[in-house]
């Protein structure tokens, strides 16, 4: 069949992100010879794991029609809350496990106020997001803390010659992919993003379901807040700032739209993560003003907005007109 | 034989205000019913209580030998009833055998198991006659193609009772008689149905009893041969309704007519389509409209009448070919539009032609508000338009029951039909288009919104009526197009209102 001129663009719009992948990594590569050894490449895979878990996390709420701000406060209150527990003697694994818990409680907090009060997802993590960064700044005093190498380790340390950052976001990528696709749970999730009352007419638990995207999504900013402290060895009082604008960036190149119901992780979010830190790492390549890192960030934002919306009055295009096919004349 | 659904003296009331009143019927193994009624008869709250969406304040139900009193929707289909509904519940992001089994996927653990679920759906697929592999996205189909995928769900679940909530609304003839194939075929395999419509012949012709609502009391059930459409009508509106359609063509019109006929100049026309085109959707329409005229446009579902309408308000694009509005060329957006006299009511009306949280006052006003504003500061002065609202609430005939502040969504069809029709008619529109301006609604709402046309027309408006009810254009049209595949395939004049010839210049040759 003949594919029509709309048909193509939103092809194209499908790909967009994975052309300017290439294009971007072509770029940078001709700039810097260091880009495109095997050393680089894993080195821009280890930096982007933090920003990939935590989007996969951002995926499923937006895949509900939902958002999650509060991410970046996640992080900064877990690892707070860990830097004070490594620092007075606790073991890794512990500080480990407050962590995990620290993002499933914030991601409760959510979903109740979400499900239970029915506040917009919006003010509700909005709220979180404050609160989360009040909670945290009051326990550091607003001190940045070093944390002890035992968290450094973690970051280089390798299993198989595969750094564990990489394993860690490979195993949750591979786990929510697995959600999405092949589970009733991930199927229903669509199914509410995509008309919330219909589903919940479906006979679907949709109280459920909402309250357990932002668990979900808790779970995953705690996780991403480890691999980034692995990396940094230090919580600063910016810790995870603006780390849900790139969460939300991460997903959305990626093709999971803000209007729910369609998207996923692999390739997805993945890919728009990748992207995301083939830019900075770029910047950095190209010495840029560390002040213009926002700009550009905002910019891929946007980009990433354009994108979806415009996929979305295309679909609904369609959606309303039937067109059919024209006669050869 | 014990009766599948008995239904015993069910009241339902909503703030006091009786809904059903005592409501008794039987549904036997094996039988499609016909359920009719005005709106606001009571079938929806009747059908909610079925459906576990409400909870009856008396009576009893039992279905298949077992006390019914289902808590919510997930225990009706549990306990073997199935809903078709109007407004389609299907989830178009999704694939078919995902919709079909979305609250009970085969798996192992939490996994689904594909190969079964495909399996299942498949079988489901063919017992409904789609021929399309059950991984097809939903989105990809056309509406006659979900609704047998809502009966298929409806089988998933081995329903015994399938409940269809105007099903037939949005689908084309051919989709239709394979829908009607379709249930016959589950009647003869033992399962019961409920076929609610209005479309009455419909009704008589599928079902083997009927059961007729009027304010929420069973006015008439029994066999479907011992009704014919009076009757029905009649029991339906408790009164004889002598004349459904406005009588006679206007004065105006026939006086033009007759010096058009003594050779004097021709009126132009009051709006005028030239070779009007959009790939995929109209091909070279022309057309025009004069003043006192009333042009029905009949057609196929797809055939590009609604296209057509948003073409003419300015809502789509079109590639080539001019519209003229008393001889001057129409453009731009639908705001320019309105300004040069056009109005249209909406196919959908919950979609497009209301703001349904909003108040009746707020609809009405929606887009003539600035007429009502005083200076300087363009204010809203509540009196004038307090008054306006008066003269055209009284024109539309809305109830008067109903108080400006209640919000639309709170009104039956007909009234929120009127309601739509009010707003545009504040702007005292020289084109009007309506868009199935009578679907959904009741029989007496029609006859009125019938009335209101001719009345248009006569004070010297033209007006587009699109409709898929052929009665509805002969009885009221003083010319009836015929689109086919996005082209005017025929017309018809007054004399040749031929239902056949009409049905035939539809379909496709």
């Amino acid at each position: 069949m003949r594919k029509s001129a709309p048909r193509l663009l939103l092809s194209a719009l499908n790909h967009a992100t994975l052309f300017l992948f290439i294009l971007v990594l072509i770029v940078f590569g001709l700039l810097s010879p260091k880009f495109f050894t095997v050393a680089g490449l894993t080195n821009l895979f280890v930096q982007a794991s933090s920003t990939t878990v935590v989007g996969v996390g951002m995926t499923f709420v937006l895949l509900t029609a939902g958002v999650d701000l509060s991410v970046g406060s996640i992080m900064f209150v877990a690892a707070a809350v860990a830097g004070k527990l490594a620092l007075g003697g606790t073991s890794l694994p512990v500080a480990l496990l407050a962590i995990v818990s620290i993002g499933l409680v914030f991601g409760l907090l959510n979903a109740l106020l979400v499900t239970r009060l029915a506040i917009i997802a919006f003010i509700s993590t909005l709220g979180t997001l404050y609160a989360g960064r009040g909670f945290g700044l009051w326990l550091t005093q607003t001190r940045a803390m070093n944390l002890p190498d035992n968290f450094l380790a973690l970051g280089a340390s390798k299993f198989v010659g595969i750094p564990t950052p990489l394993i860690i976001g490979a195993f949750v990528v591979a786990f929510a992919q697995l959600t999405l696709t092949r589970t009733s749970f991930g199927r229903q999730l669509y199914a509410v993003g995509n008309n919330l009352e219909a589903a919940r007419k479906a006979g679907l638990n949709t109280r459920l379901l909402l309250a357990a995207v932002y668990m979900l999504s808790g779970l995953c900013a705690a996780i991403g807040g480890i691999l980034s402290l692995a990396q940094l060895g230090a919580v600063s009082p910016t810790f995870g700032t603006n780390r849900e604008f790139t969460a939300i960036a991460a997903a959305v190149l990626g093709g999971t739209s803000l209007f729910g119901g369609r998207g996923g992780v692999f390739p997805g979010t993945v890919l728009g993560a990748l992207l995301i830190q083939c830019v900075e790492n770029g910047l950095v390549i190209l010495n840029a003003d560390p002040y213009l890192y926002p700009l550009v960030t905002a910019a891929l934002i946007f980009l990433a907005v354009l994108l979806d919306s415009t996929r979305s009055r295309i679909l609904a295009h369609w959606a309303r007109r039937k067109i059919f096919v024209e006669d050869a004349v | 034989m014990t009766p599948l659904l008995q239904v015993e003296s069910v009241e339902k009331s909503f703030f006091g205000i009786p809904v059903l009143k005592a409501v008794s019927f039987t549904i036997g193994a094996g039988r499609i019913v016909g359920l009719v009624g005005e709106n606001g008869a009571g079938k929806s709250t009747l059908m909610n209580l079925l459906g576990g969406n409400l909870h009856p304040d008396g009576g009893t139900m039992r279905f298949n030998g077992n006390s019914y009193a289902p808590v919510n929707p997930r225990a009706a289909r549990a306990a073997g009833i199935g809903f078709v509904h109007q407004e389609l519940n299907l989830f178009p992001n999704l694939n078919i055998a995902e919709n079909l089994f979305l609250t009970n996927f085969p798996q192992t653990g939490p996994v689904i198991r594909r190969g079964e679920l495909h399996k299942r759906a498949t079988a489901l697929l063919k017992t409904v006659g789609i021929e399309l592999p059950s991984t097809t996205p939903v989105d990809r189909l056309s509406n006659g193609e979900r609704q047998l995928v809502e009966v298929a769900h409806a089988l998933s679940f081995n329903a015994r009772l399938i409940i269809l909530d105007e099903p037939t609304t949005s689908l084309s003839a051919r989709e239709t008689e394979r829908l009607f194939k379709l249930v016959r075929q589950l009647r003869d395999d033992g399962r019961s149905l409920i076929y609610i419509s209005h479309a009455l012949d419909e009704v008589l012709r599928l079902s083997d009893d009927v059961v007729v609502l009027r304010d929420g009391e069973v006015v008439g059930q029994g066999k479907a041969t011992e009704f014919d459409q009076n009757k029905l009508v009649s029991l339906m509106v408790g009164r004889e309704l002598k004349q459904l359609f406005p009588k006679g063509r206007s004065l105006p019109l026939r006086r033009a007519l007759e010096s058009n006929e003594v050779g004097a100049e021709p009126r132009a026309p009051l709006l005028e389509v030239r070779k009007v085109s959009q790939p995929g959707v109209v091909r070279d329409v022309s057309f025009s409209l004069r003043r006192c005229e009333v042009v029905g446009l009949s057609g196929l579902m797809g055939a590009g009448r609604t296209e057509l309408a948003r073409i003419l308000f300015g809502l789509d694009p079109h590639e080539c070919g001019t519209i003229l509005v008393s001889g001057e060329p129409l453009t731009g957006s639908p705001r320019r539009r309105i300004r040069r006299g056009l109005a249209m009511l909406t196919e959908n009306r919950r979609d497009d032609g209301l703001c349904l949280e909003a108040s009746v006052a707020d609809n009405i006003a929606l887009v003539t508000l600035p007429n009502y504003t005083t200076s300087p500061l363009r204010l809203i002065n509540f009196a004038s338009l307090r008054n306006g609202l008066a003269k055209i609430r009284e024109a539309v005939r809305l109830q008067p029951k109903l108080s400006n502040e209640q919000p639309v969504k709170t009104l039956s069809g007909g009234n929120q039909q009127k309601v739509v029709l009010a707003k545009w008619l504040l702007a005292t529109p020289q084109v009007l288009i309506l868009d199935e301006p009578t679907r959904g609604i009741d029989v007496g709402a029609k006859s009125e919104i019938y009335q209101l046309i001719r009345d248009l027309a006569d004070r010297g408006a033209g007006v587009l009526v699109i409709s898929s009810e052929l009665e509805e254009l002969t009885g009221l049209c003083d010319r009836i197009l015929v689109m086919n595949r996005g082209r005017i395939a025929s017309e018809f004049a007054p004399g040749e209102f031929d239902r056949e010839r009409i049905l035939n210049a539809a379909l496709p040759t």
